[in-house]
């Protein structure tokens, strides 16, 4: 009787702790009908950071804000938008940070370029020991 | 058989040398690299420990015009807002707000001293309820001139604003001139009336 009534009350507390008392955004965790264009919401949705959980995609993050946002993905894809116009209408307004997938600028080319540097300097690396070592490997 | 690249394996009369001159690429200053890698990481942690980078997201949409909206009205006592009432060449308050919200609470009085001495506000309720906000008002005291109401926060995207409350300077062309984040407190008061009086 007592757990029962603890159960209750766990119950009863549940809607006044969460943040605010209005149902989600109706495709904040409904999917669209159309599978293709689910797939492309939710492939755009993993790469856009949530405003409150500041490490999650919106995919991922439960916060409410997140929820309006992937409503914002979903019902403008569902009406035929882009989903890089809607990448770049929240990165009018909130910039660069809130998108997980880079940009070429003249801030960030640096990261692009270090990896094919890098490659290029071990190439040069290996080569110039693989030669060192051939004209030994010959003599034996 | 040798299909397989050789590894450069020191000759005898390599091996036979000391190490620093058996590879010529490294010399003596090199034994430093690892602690010059470890130096610097070290202090790359320690500055992100003392002083984390700044949290807070500023609206990419300041010195911009304030995107077109139409919210329905949140309490009967109060007219809707629209992106209209925002154009007639007097610079106001666009604040976002909404009952759950407890900072909003701490605001409410500074709010009020601004509409006092004649700045007019306009709220936006953030997924909220009428009665909520209304008791909200009842409780808090009511500085707005309009409020509307929006369920799924698309003014906040419209305006570059990531949480309740922020406050945003609008001035009588419809131009975002100043947001400002968080509650609003004693000390932002003159600020804020200062921006307005700037947007003029």
């Amino acid at each position: 009787m007592r757990g029962f009534l603890l159960l209750l009350v766990a119950l009863l507390a549940q809607p006044v702790a969460a943040q605010d008392s209005l149902p989600p955004a109706p495709y904040a965790y409904k999917q669209l009908d159309d599978p293709a264009k689910e797939k492309s919401a939710q492939d755009l949705m993993m790469t856009l950071r949530c405003l409150t959980c500041q490490s999650q995609s919106i995919a991922d993050s439960d916060a409410a804000m997140a929820g309006d946002m992937r409503h914002q993905v979903r019902s403008r894809i569902e009406a035929g938008e882009d989903p890089e116009a809607i990448r770049s209408w929240l990165i009018e307004r909130y910039g660069d940070w809130v998108s997980y997938q880079p940009q070429v600028t003249a801030m960030t080319w640096p990261l692009f370029a270090a990896p094919v540097i890098l490659l290029l300097f071990a190439a040069f690396i290996v080569r110039k020991r693989f030669g060192r070592a051939k004209p030994t490997g010959e003599k034996s | 058989m040798n299909r397989w690249p050789r590894l450069p394996i020191p000759s005898p009369s390599e091996a036979a040398r000391p190490w620093h001159e058996a590879r010529p690429i490294m010399k003596h200053w090199a034994i430093w690299l690892p602690l010059a890698v470890f130096g610097v990481l070290f202090a790359l942690f320690a500055t992100g420990l003392i002083a984390p980078g700044d949290r807070t997201i500023v609206s990419q949409m300041i010195g911009k015009p304030l995107p077109a909206f139409d919210l329905p009205q949140a309490v009967p006592d109060r007219p809707a807002v629209t992106r209209a009432n925002f154009t007639d060449g007097k610079p106001k308050l666009l604040n976002v707000f909404a009952s759950w919200c407890v900072p909003c609470v701490a605001e409410a009085p500074y709010l009020q001293q601004l509409a006092d001495v004649g700045v007019e506000i306009n709220g936006v309720a953030i997924r909220d309820r009428g009665p909520d906000v209304q008791a909200f008002l009842a409780r808090n005291g009511n500085p707005y001139a309009r409020i509307g109401s929006d369920d799924v926060s698309k003014i906040q995207f419209d305006l570059g604003s990531s949480g309740v409350p922020e406050t945003f300077v609008i001035d009588g062309k419809g131009m975002i001139t100043y947001q400002h984040i968080g509650d609003i407190r004693a000390e932002h008061v003159p600020v804020i009336l200062e921006k307005l009086k700037e947007a003029q």
